[in-house]
């Protein structure tokens, strides 16, 4: 069986993100880029199912600039057989990538994708769900436990929702999106991380698949959020209740 | 506790633009080691430093390692800790690829082992004594040893030590008692004891393997009547597993001011019959073969200088970033953060500008043992061999002491906070204490620097070196704004080469009043070649600077490397007057008077 893991290059989780002076987006210029941690999440269990003997092949693809070839080979080096770039300079907007991956998808045929259930840069939580409405498969999202039985066609899926768990059985081939306490990624080890420059690594681009990856939404303004202004002293409890009823208006 | 951040960038800047890694990436055998492939050797490595050994830091320190009944215990966690470092591959990055290394440069591994080194230096030396002990078995060790020892050796699975020092036999070798006799079937038997054997014994290992000096029945007096012998824990069967426990006890382990994480053994050879080994190489050749080891174990006791220094620099900079105490001296309406005021701030460019330059220096004479080994051209050979040779005892000695000086600074930062152990602090203060004194105290590195690194050759390394420090100082010439950087630079370098003549003229009339002015010689080199790649930092941030990148590390490399000449390189002038000046006041006194 064949597993697809969609991976995303963002702003590495350490790094302080600050806003480009101009406001039209987040500076990227010389900040330490890594792999999407919900998407390590996801690399790790498409690799533990390929130890576990489920998964007879995982495939990382990822959709942006060229440096996200760096981002496909930490997924070799994590474990994954082979990688895709689809190479586009392009804003790429879930729409779009939901979109790319779905050619992928047709081009790859395989019987799983995994992917982060949303990206730390964005935290739109959209591509996942698009991708299975746009492929008509089934959808499984914020997963904590991914049980495959490759014979009887199907994956069972327990995700974390509001007040508990909730499990799913989906018949295969399906999407699943992956959420924080699936699996603890490993480290990669150096012999594999030496191994992942020499797996194939293959460029498509939107053209070659044949989608229009142009923006559908238009970035208006990004804005630092304001700053937490200065508290006050009240005098008594009298003009703390005032307050909260009428500035704060969190009591009736 | 604090955490541990591999600085990639300076290290990434270090690698390429001073240590000159594409040239090194061209040597053969190192051709894997391109640019991509190295950035990704370098993040892993830093997020396993960061996320697996630097937690371990503080609570090894604190829980130290443990001796009961003639066995040692290490802190909670090492043990998986080192499991998962050897699972991941990293025992073996710059080792032997016919054994299963990954056989990597030195520059690499000289990243890497600074990342070890910084996140917990206590962890970092068992690797490193492996690493030790592996050369020497594949630089003179038989056919059978190297079967029987280096796969899992270099793979991490034992782990080796170097049995050297005895009481009586520090760092006088010549005194060593340990006896080997031969057993008439090829092996010896081992009787003596051994003091100050790092990992000597532990729990993280199945097996570990003892190199040991003795001497032979009929050795001859002295430094030539010294073997090298190996000594397995458990001697080995021939399907290569571990099998009977051999005559080899650590009998105690040292109480110690730092790195309590490592256990110091007390190493007892056959005393139930005779611990059984076999001779390394050649009899009575042992000391030679420690010797072609000692530039790197010097080497890699140097780079932890370097590392506690970066350490505990990234700790001083988390306080006063945090630590809210006192109002701006030119005046603000509240209190401000430590960070705002002038002392600290100098503190904190001091700590900042010297672990740059150490950075840089021992990544570049890294490059330097790369080239060294691998150049095709003999003649290119020979000469990096000559600057790795003169280097050496510059990088273990000016990085090791500098490392003292920035791990106190931290405490300093830290005020009251920093002499209290919770803090953390302390430790790297502590734990830096060792690295002075252990691979040859200063004392030693300085009088090899000034005797047979200088005096020996009448200066010539030196002078070449001199021709190159001059060649930056000239490129320096076109860049106006790094003008105060030109100016130090020259006023080292004439400092570095007044006290190296007066080495060169001295050293067979007066050796005793040369001497005493070593100490101050070995700073002077490595302050001078400090500044020397300082210098060659600014020029290089500066001309990505005028190529249009934006970058704000660039602007703050010029601005540390300015520091760096205005706060370290101008006290060359001075190290170079108690060189030349000082000898006859630091012998004055009779030895009754003390």
């Amino acid at each position: 069986m064949k597993v697809i893991v969609p991976i995303k290059r963002v702003v590495d989780f350490n790094v302080k993100v600050r806003v480009k002076a101009d406001g039209s987006g987040v500076d990227l210029a010389n900040v330490k880029m890594a792999m999407n941690p919900f998407d390590e999440i996801a690399v790790e269990e498409a690799v533990r199912q390929k130890e576990a003997g489920v998964v007879t092949e995982v495939v990382a693809v990822s959709c942006g600039v060229a440096a996200c070839q760096e981002t496909l080979r930490t997924a070799m080096a994590l474990g994954a057989d082979r990688g895709i770039l689809v190479d586009t300079d392009v804003e790429l907007q879930p729409l779009a990538v939901a979109k790319l991956l779905k050619a992928v998808v047709a081009k790859e045929a395989p019987q799983l994708v995994i992917l982060g259930k949303q990206a730390i840069d964005d935290d739109a939580n959209q591509t996942g769900q698009m991708l299975a409405a746009l492929l008509g498969w089934p959808q499984a999202t914020f997963a904590s436990k991914v049980v495959v039985d490759t014979a009887a066609g199907q994956v069972t899926v327990t995700r974390e929702v509001d007040g508990g768990l909730e499990t799913l059985e989906l018949k295969l081939p399906a999407v699943v999106t992956t959420d924080l306490r699936l699996n603890e990624p490993r480290y990669a080890t150096l012999p594999n991380i030496m191994k992942a420059k020499k797996k194939p690594l293959e460029t498509l681009t939107p053209e070659t698949l044949g989608v229009d990856a142009t923006p559908r939404l238009a970035t208006v303004k990004v804005v630092e959020p304001p700053k937490r202004a200065a508290g006050i002293r009240v005098a008594d409890v009298a003009q703390l209740v005032d307050k909260l009823r009428n500035e704060a208006k969190v009591i009736a | 506790m604090s955490t541990y951040t591999a600085p990639l960038q300076d290290m990434r800047f270090v690698l390429t633009e001073l240590a000159a890694i594409d040239r090194v990436a061209k040597l053969p055998g190192y051709e894997e080691a391109t640019d991509d492939l190295v950035e990704a050797i370098l993040d892993e490595a830093g997020k396993f430093a960061g996320g697996v050994l630097a937690p371990l830091n503080f609570s090894g320190d604190q829980e130290g390692a443990r001796w009961v009944d003639r066995a040692v215990t290490m802190p909670k966690g090492f043990k998986e800790a080192y499991r998962q470092f050897v699972d991941n591959g990293w025992a073996g990055l710059s080792l032997n690829p016919e054994h299963g290394g990954q056989g990597l440069p030195k520059v690499v591994a000289a990243a890497v082992q600074e990342m070890w080194k910084a996140s917990n230096m206590a962890f970092s030396l068992c690797p490193m004594l492996t690493m030790g002990a592996v050369e020497a078995l594949e630089l003179v060790g038989s056919e059978a040893q190297k079967a029987t020892y280096l796969a899992n050796m270099i793979s991490g699975e034992w782990t080796g030590t170097m049995n050297l020092t005895e009481p009586q036999a520090g760092s006088d070798l010549a005194a060593v008692r340990t006896r080997a006799v031969p057993h008439g079937d090829g092996t010896y038997r081992v009787f003596g004891q051994k003091i100050f054997i790092t990992y000597g014994d532990h729990d993280m290992a199945e097996n570990t393997i003892h190199l040991v000096l003795a001497r032979t029945p009929d050795a001859p007096e002295g430094v030539k009547g010294i073997s090298l012998f190996v000594v397995p824990k458990f001697l080995v069967n021939a399907d290569g597993s571990p099998g009977e426990r051999n005559d080899a006890w650590c009998v105690s382990i040292e109480h110690k001011l730092g790195i309590h994480a490592s256990p110091t053994a007390v190493m007892a050879f056959g005393d139930n019959g005779g611990a059984i080994g076999t001779l390394v190489g050649k009899e009575n050749e042992g000391l030679k073969y420690m010797f072609i080891m000692m530039n790197a174990a010097r080497y890699a006791v140097g780079l932890e200088g370097l590392a506690i220094a970066e350490r505990a620099y990234q700790k001083a900079v988390a306080y006063a970033r945090d630590r809210v105490q006192g109002r701006a001296i030119e005046g603000s309406t509240g209190s401000v953060a430590i960070i705002r005021h002038p002392d600290v701030r100098r503190m904190l460019m001091q700590m900042r500008a010297q672990v740059e330059a150490m950075r840089a220096v021992a990544y570049a004479v890294a490059a330097a043992t790369d080239m060294a080994m691998r150049h095709p051209d003999p003649a290119e050979r020979a000469r990096q061999q000559a600057f790795v040779d003169l280097m050496i005892p510059v990088v273990k000695g000016w990085l090791t002491e500098t490392g003292n000086e920035v791990a106190s600074l931290g405490v300093q930062v830290h005020g009251g906070m920093g002499f209290i152990e919770e803090t953390g602090a302390a430790q790297f203060f502590r734990d830096a204490r060792i690295t002075t004194i252990y691979e040859g105290t200063t004392g030693i590195q300085a009088n090899d620097l000034i005797g047979r690194k200088i005096a020996r050759e009448g200066g010539a390394t030196l002078k070449a070196v001199l021709a190159m420090m001059r060649q930056t100082e000239s490129e320096l010439a076109a860049q106006a704004g790094l003008a105060s950087i030109r100016s130090a630079l020259g006023q080292g370098i004439a400092a570095l080469e007044a006290a190296g003549g007066f080495i060169v003229a001295d050293y067979a009339k007066d050796v005793r009043s040369v001497a005493a002015g070593a100490v101050p010689f070995l700073k002077l080199m490595g302050i001078v070649s400090g500044g020397w790649m300082m210098a060659r930092a600014a020029l290089a941030a500066q001309a990505k600077i005028a190529a249009g990148d934006a970058d704000a590390f660039y602007p703050a490399k010029i601005a540390t490397a300015q520091f760096y000449a205005a706060h370290v390189l101008n006290t060359a002038t001075g190290l170079a007057q108690e060189v030349v000046q000082g000898g006859a006041s630091a012998l004055a006194l009779d030895e009754a008077m003390f």
